[in-house]
């Protein structure tokens, strides 16, 4: 289980988190069809670093950005979202 | 090959069983194939079977640890064709169909076991869906059974039937042709059989890159070499996104973990296979008496095989739920295998882009039971280059044109699934 450092809670048990989605896939209500289809629905799922938007869904409730490894599940970094990152 | 048989047990028993040869040989790669499968699962493996027994081409299956180690080795091994749309319905029958013939077509136990998949509805718009889905099989030519609360208590007299149920049961819905296959022994039975056709099978093998000239795939590189190859086929499950990265590819595949938990085994208490139309704790036991237990998947992009411990206790919840009596028992072993969530829950048996690079992957928490059916169309698209018609609706574009298969309708979340 992850340990998440919460940058308004302090560190917390995965279990009080959601993953919603590789930031990658987050896309403005206008774009293209070509670019809602490619970024909607094809994933860079690496095998390595990962860059995600997460939710402190039974703490805070603030969304986050959190950096991570997805073989060795190290943490990078926790920060709350800003959507324009 | 030497046949497996009673008489031959008997005769290598007398002999005091030195008559054993290894399942299958263990060959150096050649400089080039007709076809390469990467992936020695169930799936990879099936298809070089199917390969191999119906069209003269050479095939060599490239294994990066050992054959079965990954989710082939992994799942609960329920195999059943009772979903809802029409394509899975097809293809899983289909590959049904050849689970009950498997064992004597590989000359191999694979201790297929038509125990029955039952799915339990706890409220009236549970059963109104097991019956909507029923009637649909029907017409389909599958079979399924609508069951009364009183038939589901007399097929499994441990569940909890009480007014005070944490999950209370209003009845269900049962394939009496589902049930559940020795995982290991699909592996090593297609492996076997494969190898005695004249396939290559080669572990400790692992796919590092292609070789692609002019937007085509020539071969592969591979931690023993370069090995060329007419048409390559891509069938690694969770490692699907990255071996398909590895061409420059982006699927619509995100992995992610789901555990499997045994308890320690006991006499005969659970023999049907039972599911839920609303928990997603599923509950069997094995042959050697364990009780398998299985649930949601861990739900965030993982490659590590580790799950997550909170879904131990969600799992055994949701079973002691079901099965009070199981809270006398004692879990013995849990596991976690990475799984290829794909963007709509379905398969994508397609050609990639790149000509002649084929990928059989995005099976999710699913694909046990569809072993031999995938095998099956695949060897068929990798023999002459043309998608079989049953997979023709799990196409990479489907994605782009809408025709996406979503059985359980969530959208483009692998999450939510
Ligand atoms: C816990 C769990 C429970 C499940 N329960 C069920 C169930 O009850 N019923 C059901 O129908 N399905 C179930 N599934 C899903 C099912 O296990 C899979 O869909 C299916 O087994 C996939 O088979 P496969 O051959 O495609 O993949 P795998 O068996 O994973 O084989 C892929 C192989 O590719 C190899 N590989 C990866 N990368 C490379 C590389 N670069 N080079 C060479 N080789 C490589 C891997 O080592 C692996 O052996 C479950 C899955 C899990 C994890
Ligand atoms: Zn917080």
């Amino acid at each position: 289980m992850l340990l998440i450092n919460c940058p308004l809670c302090g560190p917390r048990a995965q279990a009080e988190f959601n993953f919603e989605r590789p930031v990658e896939t987050i896309i403005g209500v206008d774009v293209p069809t070509a670019e809602l289809v490619e970024r909607l629905y094809t994933r860079t799922n690496a095998r390595g670093p990962s860059a995600e938007l997460w939710r402190h869904a039974r703490g805070c409730r603030a969304w986050l950005r959190i950096e991570r490894h997805t073989v060795t599940h190290v943490i990078a970094s926790v920060a709350v979202w800003e959507p324009q990152s | 090959m030497r046949g497996y048989s009673a008489w031959a047990l008997l005769r290598g028993g007398l002999g005091g069983h030195r008559h054993w040869r290894p399942a299958w040989r263990s060959p150096e790669p050649r400089k080039q194939y007709d076809v390469i499968i990467i992936g020695g699962g169930g799936h990879g493996l099936a298809t070089a079977y199917y390969l191999a027994k119906h069209h003269r081409v050479s095939v060599a299956v490239l294994e990066r640890a050992w054959l079965g180690g990954g989710n082939t080795g992994r799942n609960t091994t329920i195999v059943r064709s009772n979903y809802r749309l029409p394509a899975y319905q097809a293809l899983l029958e289909h590959s049904l169909k050849l689970w009950e013939g498997l064992s004597d077509e590989l000359n191999y136990n694979v201790m297929f076991s038509q125990r029955g998949a039952l799915f339990l509805g706890h409220s009236d718009s549970d059963m109104t869906r097991l019956a909507e889905r029923g009637d649909a099989l029907r017409c389909a030519g599958i079979d399924a059974e609508l069951m009364t609360r009183e038939a589901v208590a007399k097929l499994v007299p441990l569940l909890d039937m009480s007014d005070k149920a944490r999950f209370p049961i209003a009845g269900g819905m049962i394939q009496r042709r589902g049930g559940t296959a020795r995982h290991d022994a699909v592996a090593w039975g297609y492996a076997r059989a494969a190898d005695a056709l004249g396939v290559d099978i080669i572990q400790q093998c692992e796919v590092t890159g292609f070789a692609i000239s002019g937007g085509r795939v020539t071969g592969v590189e591979t931690s023993r070499g370069a090995i060329e190859a007419d048409r390559v086929g891509i069938v690694v499950a969770g490692n699907s996104g990255h071996v398909a990265g590895l061409a420059g590819l982006r699927l619509p595949v995100e992995s992610q973990l789901l555990q499997a938990f045994v308890t320690e085994p006991v006499k005969p208490m659970i023999d049907t296979v039972i599911m839920s139309q609303s928990v997603h704790c599923y509950i069997s036991q094995s042959d050697k008496g364990e009780i398998v237990l299985g649930g949601d998947p861990d739900q965030y992009p993982t490659y590590s095989q580790r799950g997550v411990p909170m879904r131990i206790e969600e799992v055994a919840g949701q079973a002691i739920g079901l099965v009070p009596a199981l809270s006398k028992l004692r879990m013995l072993r849990s596991w976690a295998g990475t799984t290829d969530m794909t963007c709509d829950g379905g398969p994508i048996i397609d050609e990639t882009p790149i000509a002649n690079l084929h990928i059989n992957g995005g099976w999710c928490y699913g694909g046990f039971k569809a072993t031999c059916g995938s095998g099956w169309v695949f060897a068929e698209q990798l023999a002459t280059g043309d998608v079989h018609p049953l997979a023709r609706p799990f196409s990479l574009d489907r994605f782009a044109t809408g025709a996406m298969q979503d059985e359980a309708a969530v959208g483009p979340m692998p999450n939510h699934r």
